[in-house]
């Protein structure tokens, strides 16, 4: 497996301008001969499509949902960074560049990080003239808030719907493109595989959710952007749809998959109430600005603190965030946020049904800024917390436990985000690159739309100019025909299993797996534990599943399974991964590795690379190769919010 | 033109149709009744009002068919929007409730249509003559028409009376809905004055439906009679 | 607030696909925590019926947070159940009580058809998007994002247009089955900002040239929309729409249009 990552030559900061200026072009004149596919539309997949057309290049753009506008990076709530320095408060690219870096624990690629931290000031001014509302002061310039990991104020917001607002902006430039009729869209149509010709990703086989058609489209290049794989947890606060399928698919026809294991646990989620639910929500982390987590210092006080958290005196109330990583408090990452509050829980301290929350109080912040301050701030996302847990956090503190919420691996990429197989690119949370082994807060939306806008539209054209306009493969060639009667096998095989138990049961029990053993904190036995559950599931699932309804029509059993038995066979690379990376590292935290008072423990000698695997076949070991990461700008420390 | 014509076939144009023509109708109806409060400054001042009115010449015609215009507008467009809100909706909701809506809101294309009825109706009494006509065109001691004895007449007649309070209390709710719903459907609207502009087309229709009725009402109580009488 | 488990009785519209006449089934729903979500009253129902080897219910619900407009449902006569500022994936079970009889029907109009059950096609506000629900502007020619100040008062007012999660419930409660609310917030949003002063009028006209095209009913002022929308967006963008489609239609010529229009 070729791992070669093509970083440029030059000091960190002129690397993207190297890169830019010896990067291929695609004539104008010729750019209309060219078809790419986009997977996803969210905001590295739309923003893609979108700038690509405009470019003057032919898109086929795929989602799984009825509208475009409704990918999962809407739901993103708190911001997103860019080194601005519009506070005079000390940012610049290089410190965003060092923050991102530290933040994900130094398991990241710099010269990818760099770009990103460049470009962020970009996005602000693109999102800004397509009309997104962000926050701002009385004087009409724009505000900002700090986030996690961060001592700046960096982060761009409006109010708690910033990734809706996002999204938007990308969904209309998206719409004109539509219109213009340089975008073909093609909402309700899942991507079941990926078809790989001559040694390129020359197209994809798609079901249109709506009829059951399995169809084939073809491409100069395919450009991936169909985000994390959090679902594998069954509970997640991604959205119900959200899935491994096409990056999994990928990886079964040869692109590599990057670290597994990196997932963020987000610490401010609504801890779950019971066995019927079906998803966590999310409460942004921007709260930590303003709200002080704590428990009772006592197991002892646990009952009177759920009954009646006000009762619980100052003095036997344990900040414990504040008292471990004074410099950062509230704020520190949020992987470390999220193990303090899993710490204070084993302890027996947590709080409410079955001790497994922590409270997240704003009676300090109230009684410093009043009500009305912290309602202007964060209005909305206290009626939500609200109407999900119908207490109001006015009142009472809230209540929180960690959840799974981003996937920092993906599928393998180079500085030119392009995947092991050529011609595939990768975008957004789909790829491993930018965040290492733990993503900062408002980074996501950042990462997703500096791929969409800025990277691709230069990385595929220097990948195009090397493809001649005629090579357009024919959906009718041996490739495609096979590749589909391939789907189409696989769908009748989830159809013909006929068994008793739904494809939800079996979502559930993986996830149950994947939280106990891969989840939080990981350790050698029950890893491999897992790895001989889950096949054992995954067989079950083959013999006992049903998927009612026809596959000609609109079936969302069959969505449903499809995405799952990915799932199954998925979550057991993830254990591998998990298992062979002997050491913590920021999402990623072996109980074997841990520092005395419990922080995360890297071994830079034998852990400082990217893991890649490569599918050898089912039933087959993949196997496991490495890109060494170098450290020539941001020094290898032991990560300290101290 | 044929812009224009797109303009007044579109949703909004047709909005705007049904408010510009709605609020042509509504100053007609506004100097209407305070033509008859008049019927309270007595017979002299009111056959003088009415004959003033008759000697217009071409202008009365011009009015006449204005009005007549608006008429017909006002109905086609409402009967045009109100069969293809019909046709937005072909499966009913087997359980639909509104909480915002006013129940007169939603009597619109009823009482607009009860209410044609009655102009019908009115037009045939004190235009044509034709419901009475034994006081129609009489002259008064001046040799002007007798309208004020016209109306005496006419309101003395309890089904006549009875006819006309029932139109005027259909009038009532089209006037709540639509005066409101001009502003809006102009787009004569700011936070600013919402309340007050949500409050004044109830508020107007109420003191027009008064204004109508108080004529009638007065002959009944015989507070206006024939002189004389 | 009450744990013990509920028993219900739901009236679910069942409709095989678009074709189909479709019609109101009866199904028991025993045993639903009061923390559920409305939603996951129905993942329960749907483990129910799968148990007995019927084909489960088909609903959109995507993200269930309230943001991602998949969600849909007419509960009880009531788009998204009619809770003040929540959608249906954020209606919790604690509204209701045990024994209650539920009415859950798709969105209702001509412009949303069904594709099954409860799920409807709500493309026709795609071609409203598509039709100039935009700002002109490729990416990279963007100047400084402080260069042209914004007051908040109008940046606020132009987020809280632009909070539309696209759901169609303003045309589900509409008794004419009209969208003006939606394609009103959509050009709100770009009118209150600098940005979408360029294209103003041709945006307006196009929009709702687009909206009327799509088959939509026509606004009557009764306001439901503003009552069932789930981010409580207000009726003031529609008046804005409406006196920006007269300008537009008596002032405004296209120059790429070959007649006067």
């Amino acid at each position: 497996m070729n791992l070669d990552a093509r970083v440029p030559s030059g000091p960190i900061d002129q690397k993207w301008s190297n890169a830019k200026f010896e990067m291929k072009l695609v004539n104008p004149a010729n750019k209309r001969k060219y078809t790419v596919i986009v997977v996803g539309s969210g905001l590295a997949g739309g923003a893609a499509a979108a700038t690509l057309a405009e470019l003057g290049y032919n898109v086929l753009c795929f989602c799984f949902q009825d509208s475009p506008r409704r990918a999962h990076s809407i739901a993103a709530q708190g911001g997103i960074n860019a080194a601005k320095n519009y506070q005079n408060d000390g940012d610049s690219v290089y410190r965003l560049f060092y923050d991102t870096v530290k933040g994900g624990d130094f398991r990241s690629r710099e010269a990818n990080v760099h770009r990103l931290a460049e470009v962020s000031v970009n996005i602000i001014d693109q999102a800004t003239a397509m009309g997104v509302p962000f926050a701002r002061e009385y004087g009409g310039t724009l505000a900002n808030r700090s986030f996690g990991g961060a001592q700046v104020s960096r982060t761009f917001y409006a109010r708690g719907q910033t990734g809706q607002q996002l999204l938007i902006g990308v969904y209309a430039a998206l719409s004109r493109q539509i219109a213009a009729g340089k975008v073909k869209m093609f909402n309700r149509t899942e991507m079941l595989d990926l078809v790989v010709a001559d040694g390129r990703a020359q197209g994809i086989v798609v079901r249109d959710l709506v009829s059951g058609k399995i169809e084939s489209y073809a491409g100069h290049a395919v450009v991936l952007a169909s985000g994390g794989y959090g679902n594998v947890f069954y509970l997640s606060t991604n959205a119900m749809g959200s899935n491994v399928t096409a990056s999994y698919r990928a990886y079964k026809r040869g692109a590599g998959f990057a670290n597994p294991c990196y997932t963020q646990i987000h610490p401010t989620c609504i801890p779950v109430s019971g066995d019927y639910q079906s998803k966590l929500t999310l409460m942004s982390e921007s709260l930590r600005n303003d709200g002080r987590v704590w428990v009772p210092k006592s197991a002892d006080d646990v009952a009177a603190a759920s009954k009646d958290p006000g009762s619980i005196a100052e003095d036997k109330r344990d900040y414990y965030l504040e008292r471990k990583y004074p410099s950062f408090g509230n704020l520190c990452p949020r992987d470390i946020a999220s193990r303090a509050a899993k710490e204070a829980c084993d302890d027996g301290r947590g709080v409410g049904p079955g001790g497994r929350g922590v409270y997240l109080d704003f009676r300090d912040a109230i009684k410093r800024d009043g009500e009305d301050t912290i309602r202007e701030k964060y209005g909305n996302l206290f009626d939500m917390y609200e109407r999900i847990t119908g207490e109001n956090p006015y009142r009472v503190p809230m209540r929180i436990y960690p959840a799974v919420h981003y996937t920092m691996g993906g599928l393998w990429v180079d500085y030119q985000l392009q995947s092991t197989i050529p011609g595939l690119f990768v975008l957004g949370e789909a790829n491993f690159s930018d965040h290492g082994a733990n993503r900062l807060g408002a980074s996501a939306l950042m990462q997703g739309l500096a791929d969409g806008y800025f990277v691709i539209p230069y990385t595929l054209g220097n990948y195009l100019a090397g493809v001649p306009a005629k090579s357009l493969a024919s959906t009718g060639s041996a490739d495609f025909k096979r590749c589909e009667t391939e789907v189409n096998e696989r769908v009748a095989r989830l159809m013909n299993v006929k068994g008793k138990r739904s494809v939800d049961s079996f979502h559930k029990e993986l996830g149950q797996i994947m939280w106990e053993k891969c989840g939080m904190a990981r350790n050698k036995e029950g890893l491999e534990q897992a790895l001989q559950e889950i096949p054992e599931l995954r067989e079950r699932f083959w013999k006992e599943v049903t998927v009612l309804g026809g596959r000609d029509t609109f079936n969302q059993s069959l969505e449903k399974a499809g995405r799952v038995a990915d799932f199954l066979e998925f979550g057991e690379v993830m254990c591998r991964d998990a298992l062979e990376r002997e050491e913590s590292a920021g999402g990623h935290f072996r109980t074997e590795h841990q520092t005395a008072d419990g922080e995360a423990k890297r071994d830079d000698e034998k852990f400082c690379h990217a893991a890649v695997w490569e599918y050898r076949g089912d039933g087959e070991t993949p196997a496991r190769h490495v890109e060494p990461l170098t450290f020539e700008n941001v020094k290898l420390a032991t990560r300290s919010y101290k | 033109m044929s812009w224009f014509v797109s303009y007044v076939r579109s949703s909004v144009g047709a909005k705007h149709v049904m408010a510009v023509t709605g609020l042509g109708l509504l100053l007609f109806a506004i100097i209407h009744m305070l033509g008859h409060l008049g019927m309270f400054a007595g017979r002299d001042a009111y056959n003088h009002y009415a004959h003033t009115l008759q000697g217009l010449g071409a202008l009365k015609w011009i009015a006449r068919g204005g009005l007549l215009f608006l008429v017909a507008v006002h109905i086609g467009a409402g009967v045009r929007l109100a069969s293809l809100n019909r046709a937005a909706r072909p499966v009913k909701y087997a359980v639909y409730r509104t909480v915002r809506t006013r129940p007169w809101a939603k009597w619109m294309p009823w009482t607009g249509l009860l209410i044609l009825a009655f102009i019908v109706y009115h037009l045939v009494h004190f235009t044509f003559g034709q419901i009475q006509p034994e006081y129609f065109h009489k002259l008064d001691p001046q040799g002007r028409y007798d309208a004020y004895t016209m109306f005496v007449r006419g309101f003395q007649n309890t089904g006549i009376l009875i006819s006309y309070l029932v139109a005027m209390a259909l009038l009532l709710p089209h006037l709540a809905h639509g005066i409101s719903s001009t502003f809006q459907s102009l787009g004569l609207k700011h936070p600013k004055y919402d309340g007050l502009i949500d409050k004044a087309g109830p508020a107007l229709a109420v003191i027009m439906f008064l204004g109508y009725i108080a004529p009638p009402i007065a002959v009944a109580l015989h507070v206006i009679k024939l002189p004389g009488a | 607030m009450s744990d013990k488990p509920l028993n219900l009785t739901v009236y679910v519209w069942r409709q095989k696909d678009a074709k189909d006449a479709g019609g109101l089934v009866k199904y028991d729903v025993k045993g639903v925590s009061s923390h559920a979500s409305f939603l996951e009253m129905l993942d329960i129902l749907n483990e129910q019926l799968i148990e007995r080897g019927e084909e489960p219910v088909a609903f959109d619900a995507d993200c269930r947070e309230g943001i991602c407009g998949m969600c849909s449902l007419v509960i009880n006569g009531r788009p998204h159940g009619g809770f003040a500022g929540t959608t249906t994936c954020q209606v919790h079970m604690r509204h209701f009580k045990d024994g209650e009889t539920i009415y859950i029907e798709p969105w209702r109009a001509s412009s949303f058809p069904v594709v099954k059950d409860l799920v409807v096609d709500r493309s026709a506000f795609e071609s409203i998007m598509q039709a100039g629900g935009f700002i002109t502007n490729n990416c990279g020619s963007a100047g400084d994002a402080n260069a042209i100040p914004v007051p908040k008062e109008q940046a606020d007012r132009a987020f809280e247009a632009a909070a539309c999660i696209g759901c169609g419930a303003c045309v589900a409660a509409c008794p004419n089955s009209s969208a003006m609310l939606f394609t009103a917030a959509k050009l709100a949003h770009m009118h209150f900002l600098p940005q979408g002063q360029a294209e103003r009028m041709k945006r307006t006209k196009a929009m709702v040239d687009a909206m009327d095209a799509a088959g939509f009913g026509n606004c009557t002022n009764h306001y439901e929309c503003e009552a069932a929308c789930p981010k409580d967006i207000s009726r003031d963008v529609i008046a804005m729409m409406n006196r920006g489609y007269a300008k537009a239609s008596l002032t405004y010529r296209d120059p790429a249009a070959k007649s006067g229009e």
